[in-house]
C-alpha cells in the first residue's frame, strides 16, 4: 500500500516538535476525522527560517506534515505558499488514493500557518 | 518488513492463521493426483466424493451436527450471506447486534433498502448482548435472528444459549457467525440449540477458501449459490476437496488440543493486557475482561492513531490489526467500538492484538516494550498531547 519513501519518511519523520518562538502556528483537520496537523514557523524577513510539526494521524499523515516541512524551509513564504499538495505527493513518489486527503491536510497547513503569520504582523502595526 | 529475513512476530490471528501442517500434508494428495472432481462417477471422482462425504462426517460430530446439516461454501462470508439472504422475503423483520462483522451487516444494509426491517441489538460498555433487549426487540414479523458468537474486534462473547432460549420460545430461526469462535471454543450445535452456525477453516489453522454453513434438519433457507447438485442441491460449485480435507483436519487437530492452546493462549494474553495497562499511561482494554476469547485483546491508545501505531510496530517486525477509519479506507472508525460507547476520537486510537499457538512470552515482552516506544514515539508527535508537570490530557 505505501511505497518504500513514504514508509522511510513515516519511520524518521523531521522537524517534529514545537518551535521555541514561532511567529506563525497553523493548525488543521480534527481529532473525530483521525487527522490533526499542526505546523509551526519562525519566518524573518519574509522567509521560513525554521518550521516544525506536530501531527495526530495515520503514517501519510505524518509522512505528508514531515514532508511539506522540508519543503518550506528556507523559502519565501511566497514560494511557500505554492507548495501544493501534489509537490508532497511526488516528493513521495505517490500516495495511495485513500490517503491523498493528508496531502491537502499538508498544504492547507501551510496556509494556515503563513495566514497566522500574517495576521501576527497587523496586529502587531 | 524490508528485512525479509527478519522474523515476524504475528499477533493477527483473528485475520487469519498459519496453515497447520497437519492440515497441509492432508490436502497435498487432492491437488495433482487424486484432482477427481467429486461429482464425477469414475474412480477419481469417486475418491473426491469419499474425501469430502469423511470431512463432512467428522466436522459435523466435531459440532455436534448430523452429516446432512453440514454445508461447504467459500468461507465465513459466503455463509453469513447465505443464512441472512436465504431468510429474509420482503415485510419481513431481522433482529441482529450492533457489532456484527460486515458479512451481517453489509447484506442487512442492502435488504433494508428493499424493505427489511432491522434491529440492532445495542452491546453496552462490556461489548455484550443483554438477552432482555432481544426479547423485547421480537415482533410477530421477526422471521430471523442472527447474533455472533464472538466478536472478531474485541473478542466479546454473546450469551447463546439464553438467547436461543428466547427465540426458541417464540419459534424463531437462530443464526450465529461463529467464525471468530470455532476452533478456540468448544461447541456443540445441538447444546446451543442454534438453527444455523457459520465457520471458516482459515480462524483455526485451516487453508483460507473454505466454511461451512450448519443448517439445522428441518431449516430451509433460499439458495445464495444457484447451479449443479452440490451440497445436496443447496449449493451449486465443484467441490473445493483439498481445502475440505484441510478444513477437517485442523478443526480436528484445534480441538484435539483445545485445552492446552487455550492456556498457553491466555497465560500470553493476560500478561500482555496486565503488562500494557500498568505501563502504558491513557490506554483502556476494549470489551468485557473476562468474557472474551483468549487469544483477543483490544486496546485503544489516547492521543494518537491506530493505523501509525501498527505501521510502526510493523516496523519492529510485530503485526497487529487496527480499527481505525485509516486502516480500513472508510472515514468513520470502528463501528464496533462506537457501539460500545467508546469516543470517534478514541476510536481512532484503536489496536487489536489475536494470539495463536505459535506465539512465546518471549513475543509479548518484546512487542510490550515496543509498543511502549511506539506510543511514546507517537505521542511526542501528537498535538492532542500535553505533558505538563507528569499531567497528560486533551488539549
Amino acid at each position: 500500500m505505501y511505497n518504500e519513501k513514504v514508509i522511510k519518511e513515516f519511520s524518521d519523520p523531521q522537524n517534529v516538535g514545537e518551535l521555541k518562538n514561532p511567529n506563525g502556528v497553523g493548525t488543521v483537520g480534527n481529532a473525530s476525522c483521525g487527522d490533526i496537523m499542526k505546523l509551526f514557523l519562525r519566518i524573518e524577513n519574509d522567509i521560513i527560517v525554521d518550521v516544525s510539526f506536530k501531527t495526530f494521524g495515520c503514517a501519510a499523515a505524518i509522512a505528508t506534515a514531515s514532508t511539506a516541512t522540508r519543503l518550506i524551509k528556507g523559502v519565501t513564504i511566497e514560494d511557500a505558499l505554492k507548495v501544493t499538495n501534489q509537490h508532497v505527493v511526488d516528493e513521495l513518489g505517490g500516495l495511495p488514493s485513500q490517503k491523498l486527503h493528508c496531502s491537502v491536510l499538508a498544504h492547507e497547513a501551510i496556509v494556515a500557518a503563513i495566514e497566522d503569520y500574517k495576521n501576527n504582523k497587523i496586529n502587531d502595526k | 518488513m524490508i528485512d525479509k529475513q527478519k522474523k515476524i512476530i504475528y499477533f493477527d490471528h483473528a485475520a487469519t492463521t498459519p496453515l497447520s501442517k497437519k492440515a497441509f500434508e492432508s490436502m497435498i494428495p487432492f491437488f495433482m493426483d487424486d484432482f477427481g472432481n467429486a461429482s464425477s462417477l469414475h474412480v477419481l471422482g469417486r475418491k473426491s466424493a469419499f474425501a469430502v462425504t469423511e470431512a463432512r462426517a467428522k466436522i459435523a460430530s466435531l459440532i455436534g451436527a448430523k452429516t446432512n446439516e453440514i454445508y461447504f461454501c467459500s468461507g465465513g462470508t459466503e455463509s453469513c450471506n447465505w443464512a441472512i439472504k436465504g431468510f429474509l422475503d420482503k415485510g419481513t423483520h431481522i433482529i441482529t447486534s450492533s457489532i456484527e462483522h460486515p458479512s451481517i451487516m453489509a447484506p442487512l444494509k442492502e435488504l433494508e433498502q428493499k424493505g427489511i426491517k432491522v434491529t440492532y441489538l445495542p452491546v453496552y460498555k462490556n461489548g455484550i448482548v443483554k438477552p432482555s433487549d432481544l426479547e423485547k426487540a421480537i415482533t410477530k414479523d421477526t422471521a430471523l435472528i442472527s447474533i455472533m458468537f464472538a466478536n472478531n474486534e474485541i473478542g466479546t462473547i454473546q450469551p447463546i444459549k439464553e438467547l436461543t432460549a428466547i427465540a426458541n420460545k417464540h419459534k424463531i430461526p437462530f443464526h450465529t457467525d461463529a467464525v471468530q469462535a470455532i476452533g478456540s471454543m468448544a461447541i456443540n450445535v445441538k447444546d446451543l440449540n442454534v438453527d444455523m452456525l457459520s465457520l471458516s477453516a482459515h480462524k483455526f489453522y485451516g487453508p483460507k477458501g473454505i466454511g461451512a454453513l450448519y443448517i439445522k434438519g428441518g431449516i430451509r433457507p433460499n439458495k445464495l449459490i444457484h447451479g449443479g447438485s452440490q451440497e445436496r442441491t443447496m449449493r451449486g460449485g465443484t467441490s473445493n476437496v483439498a481445502a475440505i480435507v484441510g478444513c477437517c483436519v485442523a478443526l480436528e487437530e484445534a480441538l484435539n488440543n483445545l485445552d492446552d492452546n487455550s492456556k498457553h493462549i491466555r497465560v500470553l494474553r493476560n500478561t500482555f493486557i496486565d503488562r500494557v495497562l500498568c505501563e502504558i499511561e491513557h490506554c483502556y482494554l476494549n470489551g468485557d475482561r473476562d468474557r472474551r476469547l483468549d487469544n483477543n485483546a483490544n486496546f485503544v491508545f489516547d492521543f494518537v492513531e491506530g493505523e501509525s501505531i501498527l505501521m510502526m510496530l510493523d516496523l519492529n517486525g510485530i503485526a497487529v490489526s487496527s480499527g481505525s477509519a485509516c486502516s480500513s479506507g472508510s472515514l468513520s472508525p470502528s463501528h464496533v467500538l462506537l457501539s460500545l460507547g467508546v469516543p470517534i476520537e478514541s476510536a481512532h486510537g484503536s489496536i487489536r492484538f489475536s494470539f495463536g499457538i505459535g506465539n512465546t512470552m518471549d513475543h509479548i515482552n518484546y512487542a510490550v516494550d515496543k509498543l511502549k516506544e511506539t506510543i511514546n514515539k507517537l505521542r511526542e508527535m501528537s498535538p492532542l498531547f500535553l505533558q505538563v508537570k507528569g499531567d497528560s490530557k486533551f488539549v
